[in-house]
């Protein structure tokens, strides 16, 4: 009898403790999920505003049809690549943020475009769609590490393996040219 | 980080009990020698502290934001304060967007207001707007945006409220005390032995009367220098660039303008004390905010943007003495300053420019029509104005209104 009650609060104390870890585990795993939503909000801004600014810098720049034509190759295979994996998607949004960064560097060569309202306006636009992009891969990635570690890590692993949570994959982005760029502060 | 959010609000707690103990032995000597019943003072002591704890949750953002004249601002008003906002919004991972307001005030500084994460509100004076650049408007905004999100808003709201209570009651206790027993009007008591007793309890009282306060805003400030330099520390953690909020610091500290619409209670909402004084002490216990100059030094300090650097700093400028960021919370290893800003930001508006930009946005709050003409000229033209051309002043065109 005695036994029986003290099985019975060991099971049901057990029961608790699993229940606790496996809401948790469902909690950073839906954290990843918003916050992989709001990578994919951002880049799908990117998307919408690089044509206009095409559109509006090509009157201007015209010695430089090829910096403009690569910036709408790599919009459209990010564009296309934005099905895939966190991995291959990475890729080619970084491949795309680097011709980018190109050609805003290129813009200060023409005070006129410059000098453009519009041009003003969808450059601030894309400069802070840049940093938030930056900004929700750096909290996805905040979160990814929080929800991996919670999945690897005793004892809430073995809640993980037996119901089926698996760790999520990074958002990096690896391109040499990124990690190299120097801090350029103009202020003032 | 959530660690972090976690134990400071224990720490919080417990000094907040400390407060409330204050609040119920102020309501216990005003009980006794008042009504002759420590229960009386207690039910008043508390009934005025939760009337004015309701007030200040339901209309604590909206009082305190018409109290300083702030002005709502939308998206198209002023797009570069808006997403810096929003950046340190995805940056933190906050559900909602919080409200931006601008305060038409020539001082620096900047406030967070709201009672929970999803109803939250940031507010910059108009002087600080066009002062910053936007590295440093991104400090700023991350070091307000991190007090919504680590849940000080609502702490000190409720802080402050405690502390009125206690400062309100002490105030009038002791002037009804000093004056009860000068005149010697004051209720007595039934029995005549208790002379001496009531000697003692009126002695005991007044100390108490003058003591609590005092001890009560200590008890503030200390809570409220922590959440200074947790904020400091989440808002390099979310920039990963502590030098931005280092350096709008830096002219910040600089300014000698006081904020009009500030007084004692709303102090530590600010992002800098509203009333600081020159050359304040490191060790100053009577300030809602770490000195200035020891915030910069800690941020320079900074080998990598994590909560660990923070805290290394913290020690390095410090020497010892206890840290302020939670031992839980600094398993996390270091994380790198970033070096990547993009090129776009060549372009960023320079002080004049901005200067321009914010005045455009005050004179449109206002509801005031802005006309340019031809000769480079701004017409500010009032929301009464009637007629229907108006003419310029500097070339002579005339527009339409």
């Amino acid at each position: 009898m005695l036994a029986g009650i003290i099985i019975g609060i060991i099971v049901g104390v057990l029961l608790i403790i699993f229940l606790i870890i496996y809401n948790g585990l469902v909690r950073r795993r839906n954290q990843v999920k918003n916050a992989w939503a709001q990578i994919d909000v951002q880049l799908k801004r990117r998307y919408d505003l690089i044509p206009n600014l095409v559109e509006t810098a090509k009157g201007y720049m015209k010695h430089e049809r090829e910096t403009l034509e690569s910036v709408t190759k790599a919009r459209n295979l990010a564009q296309q690549a934005s099905s895939a994996g966190a991995g291959e998607r990475a890729k080619a949004e970084g491949e795309l943020s680097s011709v980018l960064s190109h050609l805003l560097a290129v813009v200060e060569n023409y005070p006129d475009l410059k000098a453009n309202q519009n041009f003003l306006a969808l450059q601030e636009e894309l400069a802070s769609t840049e940093n938030k992009i930056s900004f929700s891969r750096q909290y996805y990635n905040d979160s990814v590490l929080r929800y991996n570690n919670q999945t690897q890590m005793f004892p809430s692993n073995i809640v993980a393996s037996m119901t089926g949570f698996k760790a999520s994959e990074f958002f990096e982005v690896t391109l040499a040219a990124e990690r190299e760029a120097p801090k350029v502060s103009f202020s003032q | 980080m959530w660690e972090q959010i976690r134990s400071n609000q224990i720490r919080s707690v417990v000094l907040t009990i400390g407060m409330g103990a204050l609040l119920i032995l102020i309501g216990y000597f005003l009980g006794l020698y008042f009504f002759d019943s420590a229960f009386a003072g207690l039910v008043i002591a508390i009934l005025v502290w939760v009337i004015l704890s309701l007030v200040g949750y339901f209309q604590g953002d909206s009082l305190l934001l018409t109290m300083s004249r702030a002005k709502k601002i939308k998206r198209d008003d002023h797009p570069r304060l808006y997403n810096v906002v929003e950046e340190m919004k995805i940056a933190s991972g906050l559900e909602k967007m919080p409200n931006i307001y601008i305060i038409d005030d020539p001082a620096l500084n900047a406030f967070a207001t709201g009672r929970d994460p999803n109803r939250a509100s940031v507010a910059i004076t108009s002087g600080l707007l066009q002062k910053l650049n936007r590295d440093e408007l991104q400090g700023v905004i991350a070091h307000e945006i991190s007090h919504i999100k680590n849940r000080d808003v609502l702490l000190m709201a409720m802080c402050s409220i405690l502390l009125g209570t206690i400062v309100l009651l002490a105030w009038y206790g002791s002037r009804f005390l000093i004056f009860g027993s000068m005149t010697g009007s004051r209720r007595s008591s039934s029995s005549g032995g208790g002379g001496q007793a009531q000697i003692i309890i009126l002695v005991v009282s007044l100390v108490f009367m003058i003591l609590a306060p005092i001890m009560a805003q200590l008890i503030y400030f200390a809570i409220s220098r922590k959440r200074e330099y947790l904020a400091d520390a989440s808002a390099a953690l979310y920039t990963r660039y502590p030098e931005g909020l280092a350096s709008a610091l830096e002219k910040l500290g600089t300014s000698t303008g006081q904020l009009k619409s500030a007084n004692k209670a709303t102090a530590p909402m600010y992002i800098i004390n509203p009333f600081r004084k020159k050359g304040m002490k490191a060790s100053d216990l009577s300030s809602t905010h770490p000195p200035i100059s020891e915030r910069i030094r800690i941020l320079r300090a900074m080998a990598g943007a994590s909560f660990n650097d923070y805290e290394q700093a913290y020690h390095q400028v410090h020497r010892g003495g206890t840290g302020v960021i939670p031992a839980a919370s600094l398993a996390a290893e270091t994380v790198p300053i970033a070096t990547i800003k993009l090129e776009g930001e060549a372009s960023e508006p320079n002080e004049i420019q901005r200067a321009r930009e914010t005045s455009d946005v005050m004179w449109r709050l206002s509801n005031y029509n802005t006309i340019t003409c031809d000769c480079g000229a701004k017409l500010r033209v009032p929301p009464k104005f009637k007629e229907p051309i108006i003419k310029c002043p500097h070339c002579g065109r005339t527009h339409q209104v």
